[in-house]
Formats: structure tokens, sequence, C-alpha cells
């Protein structure tokens, strides 16, 4: 592979970067708002993903205002709806996950992932 | 498995996977020249067939609408999620030394919100909320809509938090009317998506006249509708969140469990 081609795939290499250290500290987790937060970055990897995979070089913004006509040529705007509404969508998620590592903070009293093995009634 | 021996099975996998999907995009063709047809030909037709500019909302709220629908219903589900996991067990009234209590950890000095924050969160308020009803009605003509103004929208009772207080906070969010304006926020966009079906159109079909041309805020049909009513229940949704949070760290303040140990 030359340098310029590396240097065309790198965002792609930017997602699986942060897909991979994010799966590292799930899986490495000892703190449980640690892992939700994670699980975050994991999903921060799909935004990369997608933006790349929606650029289009020398592109404007999909934004066809009076004026710009409509067959220049313009970023992906369907990768862009996916992306924006999984941000916003992914914040709630986080929320509940959260919640959920504060009850079982409040019912155990604690909160590495490893504590919680055993199954209770 | 001890924790060394996950580790190194986790480890063999990861370098595994890093390696094939660094290989599988190896071989997509390079950042810039991807151009997927479907994205290019709504760039072409979106504006005059929708009479929108803003192609990303115009996709987002109609040509993958029933998309965007499944979306709003994760987070309709996740923030009733956090209400439900974190209701409190009763009702109950806090004394001000348990509302301050939350407020400041144990052990701490209590310094009174300073002045120029309460100023600042004052003027940041009406800002706030100004610009968000902008990103919001404005989502079919430039970069924004419901989900962007929604969450700028919501930030406006966090502001009368940080420079007030709880009461403050239930007084201009109390949560009834927070959770109803969620409820008819998520309830509109199927309702918009139903007026399609009536119409004898497909569901989420654009069959509200286009407005205007050139686009202005009325124009653009069911994607300015949708947009609002996504506006609602993400703002509303997101609020929701805030209050929930702030309950329950007010009930276990109350059980005598405040900040736990440091």
């Amino acid at each position: 592979m030359s340098v310029a081609s590396v240097v065309a795939h790198a965002p792609y290499a930017v997602a699986v970067w942060l897909l991979g250290w994010g799966l590292y500290g799930l899986v490495s987790s000892r703190h449980l708002v640690h892992l939700v937060l994670c699980l975050g970055v994991v999903q921060t990897s799909t935004y990369v993903l997608l933006t790349a995979i929606g650029c289009v070089g020398g592109g404007v913004a999909p934004v066809f205002v009076p004026g710009v006509d409509p067959s220049v040529r313009a970023v992906d705007p369907v990768v862009q709806a996916m992306m924006l509404t999984d941000v916003v969508v992914e914040a709630t998620v986080v929320a509940m996950l959260l919640a959920l590592v504060v009850r079982v903070h409040e019912r155990t009293g604690k909160l590495g992932p490893d504590e919680l093995q055993a199954l209770r009634g | 498995m001890t924790s060394a021996a996950r580790m190194a099975v986790f480890t063999m996998a990861l370098a595994g996977l890093v390696v094939a999907l660094l290989w599988a995009f190896g071989a997509l063709a390079p950042v810039g020249d991807v151009a997927g047809a479907y994205g290019q030909l709504l760039n072409r037709v979106a504006t005059n067939e929708r009479n929108a500019t803003d192609v990303v909302t115009a996709v987002n709220f109609d040509y993958r609408g029933f998309d965007t629908l499944g979306e709003e219903f994760i987070l309709f589900a996740s923030v009733a999620g956090v209400a439900m996991i974190l209701r409190p067990s009763r009702r109950q009234r806090f004394t001000r030394e348990q509302r301050d209590a939350v407020e400041h950890l144990p052990g701490r000095a209590r310094y009174p919100t300073s002045n120029a924050v309460r100023l600042m969160a004052l003027a940041m308020i009406g800002l706030d909320v100004v610009f968000g009803i902008d990103i919001v009605v404005h989502g079919q003509l430039t970069p924004g809509g419901g989900f962007q103004g929604g969450v700028i929208l919501a930030s406006a009772p966090l502001l009368a938090y940080l420079g007030g207080d709880v009461p403050t906070l239930r007084r201009i969010a109390p949560r009834p009317l927070v959770a109803m304006a969620e409820g008819i926020g998520a309830a509109c966009f199927v309702v918009i998506g139903l007026v399609g079906l009536l119409a004898g159109a497909a569901f989420l079909e654009n069959v509200v006249p286009l407005g205007p041309r050139p686009p202005g805020v009325l124009s653009s049909g069911t994607i300015a509708l949708v947009s609002l009513a996504t506006g609602l229940e993400v703002s509303a949704g997101f609020v929701l969140l805030l209050l929930t949070f702030v309950e329950e760290s007010l009930q276990r303040t109350s059980k005598g469990e405040a900040g736990g140990s440091p």
C-alpha cells in the first residue's frame, strides 16, 4: 500500500481504533460507569465510519439553498441522517444504563462487574 | 474463568477482529470516493421534490421517516426505562437540608451559587430557548431539526437548575407536564404518519401541501411538522431524564446515603 492510499483510508483506521479500544475497555472494565462509557466509545466508532463513508471529495454540505445547484457535488445526506439520530438516541440509552448502575449500587453496594456474578432471587 | 485467562482469549479475538477489519476497509474505495448512489440521487431531487433545502432533514423525516420513527421509539423507550428503573419508592417532600445535601458533597465547604453563575444562567436561558426553537423550525431549510433543536431546548431547564435549585427546576418543568409533552411529541409523529394513510397514500407519505417556493419556514409539508413533533419529544425526554436523576439523588439522600464514600 502506498502512503497516499494509507492516508486516504485513515478515517476507517480511526473507526477500527475506536472500536478496538472500546471493546478492550468493556472487557477489562472494573467499574460499571467505566463500562457504560466504553460502550459509548464503541458507538463513536460507527459515527466515524458513517461520516467517512458519506464523505465525497470536494463535495459541499447537502443544503441546497436558492442559488446552489442541486446537481453540484455534495456529501451523502443519508448516512448523516442516520448518524444524527443515533447521537441523540445513544445519549438516552447511556442514561438508561447509568440508571441501572445506580440501582445495582443501591442494591448490592458494589460497582465492579466481576463482583456481580452470584445470582440472587 | 480467571480474569487473566479471559483477557488472553479476548486479546486474541480482538487482534483477529482488528486485522480482519483493517483488511476489509483497506479494500474499500478511499474516503471521498464512495459517493453512494442513493444519497447522490436524493441530493439532486430532494430540494425540488419536497420543497426543503436541507436534504439531511428531508431524509430523516420523509424519505427514511419510518426508520426515524423507530429511532425515536428507542429514545422514548430508554427515557421510559430510566423513569421506571429510578421510580421513587414513595412520594415525599424534602427539607431544605436534604436538598442541600444532594448539591454538596459531605465535608466540602458550601458556597452559595455565585451571582456570576446565576446571572450567566439567567441570561443564557432566553438565548437558549430562542436558539432551540430557531433550530427546530428551520430544520427543513438549514442544518438542524427536531433532534438537534430538542436537545438545545432541553438545556434550558438544566440552566435553571444550574443557576437556581431543585424547586426552581420543578417549577419551570413540572414532571406531569414534561411527561405529557414527551408522549404528545411521540404520538404526533405517528399521527402525522397516519394522515398519509387516511389520505390514501403510504404511512408517513408527504401528503400535506408543500408550501410556497422558494422554501420557507412553512414549506416542506410533513417534514416541518414531524420536525416539530420530534423537537417536542426529544426536549421533553431529556428534561424527564434530568428530573428523574435529580429526584433519585434526593431519594437517596433522604435515606442517609448522600454522596457515599469518597
